[in-house]
């Protein structure tokens, strides 16, 4: 019985995890950001669609690798760009409401969507999965996009990057402080600015990624900006500010919402998600993995 | 009849044991004097009783009845109220703003959603701020006002929520000597319906008002006693003395 | 700008200059549709439909100190179940109103205290995925709500029987709700109900310690806005007799917000102005510019987040004033 339930929704069960491994690339950056820096960076999404529009400049038209790569390094490249622009941007709001550098980000976003709707008009457009990876496979008896599977295995490759940076090295000591402690971070002599800088940088430059990666399923089209913000918010707040691990499995329990949910309750979908985010609020109001207070 | 009992009561930060085990009984209507020497526990005690902080061992029983599982509001709105080590003010309001959000509460009605003019709870605005001082700056915002002249306000707002039990955690910290004798004159003409637990560091001013003093030293109750007792307790004294200057301004603390 | 004016800083001198100033706006409102081409007047009529959305938004925003990224969402609900009310049943005065009032307050209720535990960004957030959310069930609800078509079709409202098809009378009707919203949050601003509130927004672990309980004003002051955001939106039908998901999507709801902070938080005056503003550059500036408006109200964004930190309400100087230091 269980074996047949699996075998009926196995594209849904994989496309769950293809969806949270985008998930976890995006929302991992705006986690570690908010939770270290109390920064809400409401440009996330619109780095995505950024990214997504990479990929359709350099992988819009045929399949290649050489495209899909120079897609993926540029993304790289302008999300890093654009993080040290917003973390120069917010500095001088440091010392105002956290609100305000939130708002900052939200009219940057709306720019940015706006700039990007006016050079690429309104359509879906398509971006190319690299050669080899733009057919189906096999997997137990079904055929599967093979772009899924690998971006599955991107996913966790990227996850226990992010994890080992974090959890083994002194940069990643260093982030881990500041989101316990900022002020006492800053009383040991080390600049705050610089630390926001690299996080913010490739928090941002993670989302680009993601945009790129993301394309050969979603497209790049006006209004994907705010979709994945959402979801990447959703996540966040279900995994906890601040932490890998949260955004982790909070990615893996959304994207299966997102995918078996709306399979298996087409009607439900939109309700399962505030549900769960209700649910886990309710029991632990500071998200699975939270432990700073909220707000 | 007593207004405060604690028993057992503990709190853990961590390792450190903020608080530790204490037991205290105060009885209705008195003046309590509570002192020990820099992070001897004092604040955090304060804190236990008023439920902004949960306690980690022991229950604190208020008038005979338990309200170790009661949250700070609900504790508020059975006679405890409090003024906090560090001023916490509502700045951005005027001064009479701040004192008539707390008389509201008793004297008004805090959840009518059309405009009154709140007629018993001005009156006792008024009356408070005489009473502390402030008349002539009750349009002030808060924000405004000198470090001392915050301390007075606090006490005006939390004498407002009309009391049964007030802690005053280090109220005269910062006042001028004649702020702080206005203070000890408060204190003294409140009616007796108001027991008074109060934290100082200024001894002149604790031994003017309190009529038994408990010593708390390392989260631990030393000694609790008539305030002559406690000035000659040579364990007190020692305490003390791990603070070298503190042992000093004890010496001198006498009436007068 | 989230250190909003204190309603009860106003000196007495300014008071009946401001209600002057407030009398003459509102005649000069009511002869709108005796002097002003028929479309001008449409522009003015969302104007003062947004105006109050972004009112009900400042009662959180500026009053309660609770930033919400969400708040459209009440509106729509408010726009679709007058819309659907009013083809469905009834398109006579003020049912379909009062109906979406009921309908904001209700979904309000039904989100907002899971919302209002939380504070500051979390809330923002939390509101955020909120209304998108509500969006997204909009969106799928297509029996109901026409889905991405929209909810067409709508018969125009009822006065006693007779349908206000006139511009001019479609705008006095929506004057007329507008001024009751207003005058509904101002009052209750002025109450010792809105004097906690600021209580919150100014120090919430104070207002516990004198015996009030937030989570209770917070929500009633959620579902309150979300009220009278419903009731915006029953209004926005009666006005455009369409209703689209746009209504209550997130561009919505940050423009509402942007009114509020370029009007200035906490004055609901200000936001109006901060509405008139926003509406005037997306429905009259945007199609000059291609439909490209929220370019422009980015750019507004930014810049009155570093040069209007209080908003048009700080630069009027009425209120201004630095918040207070704390002492060292
Ligand atoms: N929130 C907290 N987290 C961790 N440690 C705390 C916290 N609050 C107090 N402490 C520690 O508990 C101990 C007691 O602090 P408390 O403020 O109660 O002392 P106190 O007697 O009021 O001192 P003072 O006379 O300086 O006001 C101190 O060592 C302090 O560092
Ligand atoms: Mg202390």
């Amino acid at each position: 019985m269980i074996v047949d339930w699996f075998d009926t929704n196995l594209v849904s069960i994989l496309n769950g995890f293809a969806i949270g491994s985008l998930l976890f690339i995006l929302a991992v950056g705006l986690s570690i950001v908010f939770g270290m820096m109390d920064v809400l960076n409401l440009a996330h999404g619109a780095l995505y669609l950024a990214g997504a529009y990479l990929g359709y400049q350099f992988a819009g038209d045929t399949s290649s690798w050489l495209g899909f790569g120079t897609a993926l390094g540029a993304a790289a490249l302008v999300g890093l760009l654009a993080g040290g622009v917003l973390s120069t941007m917010t500095e001088p709001l440091a010392r105002r409401p956290h609100l305000d550098q939130a708002l900052l980000t939200l009219g940057v976003a709306l720019v940015v969507a706006e700039l990007l709707a006016i050079s690429y008009g309104n359509d879906v457009l398509r971006v190319n999965a690299p050669p080899g990876l733009n057919e189906s496979v096999q997997v137990f008896g079904r055929t599967y996009p093979a772009y899924r599977l690998a971006l599955i295995g991107v996913g966790l490759m990227i996850a226990i990057a992010v994890y080992v940076v974090v959890e083994r090295t002194t940069i990643g000591a260093l982030v881990r402080a500041s989101v316990a402690d900022r002020d006492m971070v800053s009383a040991l002599g080390v600049d705050n600015r610089k630390v926001k800088l690299a996080v913010l940088g490739a928090g941002s430059a993670l989302a680009a990624v993601a945009g790129v990666l993301g394309g050969p399923i979603y497209g790049a089209a006006p209004g994907l900006d705010e979709t994945v913000l959402i979801l990447a918010l959703v996540v966040v707040v279900i995994g906890g500010l601040g932490s890998i691990k949260g955004a982790f499995i909070g990615a893996l329990v959304i994207g299966q919402v997102e995918s078996l949910g709306r399979a298996l309750v087409p009607d439900l979908a939109s309700f399962m998600l505030f549900g769960a985010l209700a649910l886990v609020l309710i029991v632990r109001p500071r998200g699975l993995f939270g432990a700073k207070a909220a707000g | 009849m007593t207004a405060l009992e604690l028993r057992g009561v503990g709190r853990q930060f961590g390792a450190l044991r903020a608080v530790d085990d204490v037991d205290l009984t105060v009885a209705a209507g008195t003046r309590h004097g509570l002192i020990g020497p820099n992070g001897a526990g004092k604040s955090t005690l304060f804190k236990l009783i008023a439920g902004t902080l949960r306690v980690s061992a022991g229950s604190v029983l208020l008038a005979g009845r338990d309200v170790t599982g009661l949250r700070e509001s609900q504790r508020a709105r059975l006679g405890i109220s409090q003024t906090l080590q560090h001023s916490s003010l509502f700045l951005p309001l005027s001064v009479q703003q701040n004192v008539l959000l707390a008389a509201q509460r008793r004297h008004g009605n805090p959840g009518s959603l059309w405009p009154r003019r709140q007629a018993a709870a001005r009156d006792r605005m008024g009356e408070l701020l005489a009473a502390v001082g402030l008349s002539t700056r009750r349009s002030a915002p808060a924000g405004d006002l000198s470090h001392g002249e915050r301390r007075q306000l606090e006490i005006a707002v939390a004498l407002a929520c009309e009391p049964s039990l007030l802690l005053l955690d280090e109220p005269a910290a910062g006042m001028s000597p004649a702020e702080g004798d206005r203070l000890v004159e408060l204190v003294q003409a409140l009616p007796r319906e108001v027991t008074v637990l109060i934290v100082e560091h200024d001894l002149d001013v604790v031994f003017r008002v309190a009529e038994s003093v408990t010593v708390l030293h390392l989260g631990q109750v030393l000694l609790t006693g008539s305030p002559s007792q406690v000035r000659e307790s040579a364990s007190v004294r020692e305490a003390y003395l791990g603070t070298a200057d503190r042992a000093e301004l004890f010496v001198q603390g006498g009436p007068g | 700008m989230s250190t909003p004016a204190d309603a009860e800083t106003v000196t007495t001198r300014t008071r009946p200059v401001g209600a002057a100033i407030g009398l003459l706006v509102v005649v000069g409102l009511a002869l709108v549709p005796l002097f002003v081409a028929p479309y001008e007047t449409t522009i003015i009529g969302r104007i003062l439909i947004f105006a109050l959305l972004a009112v009900s938004l400042d009662l959180l925003v500026g009053i309660t100190g609770l930033p919400s990224l969400g708040h459209a969402a009440y509106f729509g609900i408010g726009a679709y179940t007058a819309g659907w009310l009013t083809i469905n049943v009834t398109a006579e005065a003020p049912i379909p109103l009062l109906a979406a009032a009921g309908a904001g307050a209700l979904a309000a209720a039904a989100t907002g205290w899971l919302a209002v535990r939380s504070g500051g960004i979390f809330f923002l957030m939390l509101t955020l995925a909120i209304g998108e959310l509500i969006f997204q069930l909009a969106q799928s609800w297509e029996s109901v709500t026409g889905g991405s078509n929209g909810l067409y079709g709508i018969p125009a409202v009822q006065l006693a029987g007779s349908p206000l098809v006139l511009a001019g009378l479609r705008y006095w009707y929506v004057l007329a709700v507008f001024l009751i919203g207003y005058a509904v949050l101002r009052l209750v601003s002025a109450s010792p109900f809105g004097a906690v509130l600021r209580g919150i927004r100014d120090n919430e672990p104070r207002m516990r310690s004198l015996g009030y309980s937030p989570f209770r004003y917070k929500l009633v002051a959620f579902v309150l806005a979300g009220a009278v955001a419903g009731l915006a939106g029953g209004l926005l039908t009666a006005q455009q007799r369409l209703v689209t998901t746009a209504d209550l999507g997130f561009t919505t709801a940050a423009l509402a917000l942007l009114a509020v902070v370029i009007g200035g938080a906490g004055t609901l005056w200000g936001p109006c102005l901060g509405a008139a503003l926003v509406v005037l550059i997306r429905d009259a500036l945007g199609p000059r510019l291609d439909g490209h408006g929220p370019l422009v109200l980015g750019l507004v964004f930014i810049l009155t987040v570093y040069l209007l930190p209080r908003g048009f309400a700080g630069l009027a100087g009425l209120r201004f004033r630095r918040r207070p230091a704390e002492p060292a």
